[in-house]
């Protein structure tokens, strides 16, 4: 059972992080941040998978790396750029490679990354990804043999199966009901889409009531007001309400980093008693986790 | 044309199950071609549902259900019938259904599943899109199609990509494929239609079938040219 795993299933508040693989085989500073700020601090931490469709290094191969260095992985996995024969098989692959926590994501349309003229995938969809990890785990795949019978696998895998939801959407109906297919093809935990509003979050959690899966609220560290803003404009399911906009206008160019942190921290704070645990993406500031947990009140 | 073909009788009451009365529509375009529809196909769906223990408030051909126009004049002049039934069991291919569920703002589910012919459309382009992807889901969606809608073609309802303006992530001027179903299916409550857990599509039928390359210009090209004399087999030793 992953560590991951095991402390959501202990009841106790449960915080993930997350890095990003870099365009290139640089794979240093990333690993030195994880070892670095993350190590010790959160119980697992997710390597994206070709993150905003902007081509990059692995997501398997830094979550080995990160074994390899006593951190534990969440190998987040997209739909948009493979299969179901090269998932499936990254699935085993990942599997033999000691990565238990995977994540299934859609994955965000080959037109947001810097490749746009590829040609996007969508064999199976984050529904269909989390029913192939569960066939796995009942040591069939996706295909059978020439009589129509399911093939049987020569060693199974186990994992430790997410999924993503967004509490703050236009449509928090129809992302319940996508969350309850999710939950019924397998899904083990959920990481949600960045929360800034406690008040929505709730709702949103009331609503879920009856899906009993651990809830990870997503918190993405605003490094400026400007980037919250963009935020607002662009990134669909997510609302930066405006005080907390003034709140990082008004911060000092040198003590921005800290607002950023007392800003994450509050939040974390305040939906605490409404879920399982917090999963911060930092998005290059991992040296604020310290500070965040600590802030929260949470022994690491 | 679209080229069509008919889902098994099962597979059609299934996706009737809550439905008692139903009004039955029949494409009078491309489905003669194929030799899916017409009136032997509106005679046979016919006594089925009642078979089935449904309420046929009435039947209609339509010479081309794509074209919406017709569509509304045809049923303009029937529209008891059609009000009073609970769903309208379309018999066309993916185009017409939605065409149909457009027009008359009620639950339309497909008789047929459009099959692949490379991506040929419908005689009549509107907002009407069919992906020919040879499994139709009309029934489950409201009418709408998450094939062509939905920019990543998604089959369990929307990704993280709706905009607040109901907007894809792909762009502001494209709507969310799955914003649309899930407000046409709330307006009808049906949402548990959405609760459906969709299997992983079939890729093989969108493979082109042989006979499908066969269309009756191919024939008229091929007639136009000499019989090519058929290759000498090598001798066997």
């Amino acid at each position: 059972m992953s560590q991951l795993e095991e402390r959501l299933k202990s009841g106790q508040f449960t915080v993930t992080g997350e890095i990003g693989p870099p365009k290139g085989t640089n794979v240093g500073p990333c690993l030195h941040e994880a070892e670095e700020f993350l190590k010790g601090r959160v119980v697992a931490v997710n390597v994206t998978d070709i993150q905003t469709a902007v081509m990059r290094t692995g997501s398997m191969a830094l979550c080995h790396m990160l074994r390899d260095r006593g951190i534990e992985p969440i190998f987040q996995m997209v739909c948009r750029d493979r299969n179901r024969l090269a998932l499936q098989s990254d699935l085993l692959s990942a599997a033999v490679l000691g990565i238990e926590n995977v994540l299934s994501l859609t994955g965000d349309h080959v037109v947001m990354g810097d490749h746009r003229d590829a040609r996007p995938v969508y064999d199976l969809d984050s529904v269909g990804l989390l029913q192939a990890m569960s066939g796995l785990e009942a040591g069939r795949d996706m295909g059978c043999d020439f009589k129509g019978k399911p093939n049987q696998l020569d060693g199974v895998p186990k994992f430790f199966k997410g999924c993503c939801t967004t509490p703050c959407s236009p449509d928090p109906e129809a992302q319940v009901i996508k969350l309850e297919k999710k939950a019924a093809a397998g899904a083990q935990f959920v990481q949600t889409q960045a929360v800034y509003d406690p008040a929505t979050f709730e709702k949103f959690m009331q609503r879920i009531g009856h899906i009993k899966i651990p809830v990870l609220v997503g918190i993405v560290v605003l490094k400026s007001a400007g980037m919250a803003k963009y935020m607002n404009r662009s990134v669909p399911g997510v609302q930066v309400p405006e005080v907390i906009i003034k709140e990082l206008t008004a911060a000092p160019k040198d003590g921005l980093k800290k607002v950023s942190a007392e800003i994450a921290a509050r939040l974390v704070r305040e939906m605490k008693p409404m879920c399982q645990g917090a999963h911060l993406m930092t998005l290059g500031w991992d040296d604020l986790v310290p500070d965040i947990i600590a802030q929260v009140g949470l022994a690491s | 044309m679209n080229a069509t073909e008919r889902k098994p009788t099962q597979e059609i009451l299934d996706s009737l199950a809550d439905v008692r009365k139903v009004f039955v529509l029949g494409c009078q375009g491309c489905p003669i071609g194929c030799e899916t529809g017409g009136k032997p196909w509106l005679d046979e769906m016919t006594a089925a549902l009642e078979a089935a223990g449904k309420v046929v408030t009435g039947a209609a051909l339509v010479d081309m259900i794509c074209n919406k126009m017709i569509v509304g004049v045809r049923l303009g002049r029937m529209i008891q019938a059609v009000t009073a039934a609970d769903a309208l069991l379309v018999g066309s291919c993916g185009v017409g259904v939605q065409a149909v569920g457009n027009v008359v703002g009620r639950r339309a589910v497909p008789a047929m599943n459009t099959v692949c012919m490379g991506d040929y459309q419908g005689l009549w382009p509107s907002e009407e899109r069919c992906g020919e992807c040879g499994e139709c889901l009309l029934a489950y969606t409201g009418g709408l199609c998450p094939i062509t809608l939905c920019s990543k073609s998604l089959v369990n309802g929307q990704c993280g990509g709706t905009g607040y303006d109901g907007s894809c992530e792909v762009s502001k001027a494209r709507r969310c494929g799955w914003h649309l179903i899930y407000e046409r299916l709330r307006d009808l409550g049906r949402l548990d239609d959405m609760r459906r857990l969709q299997a992983p599509r079939d890729y093989r039928k969108r493979d082109i079938s042989d006979p499908n390359r066969r269309t009756i210009r191919w024939a008229l090209e091929m007639a136009e040219e000499e019989p090519k004399a058929a290759p000498t087999p090598p001798a066997k030793k």
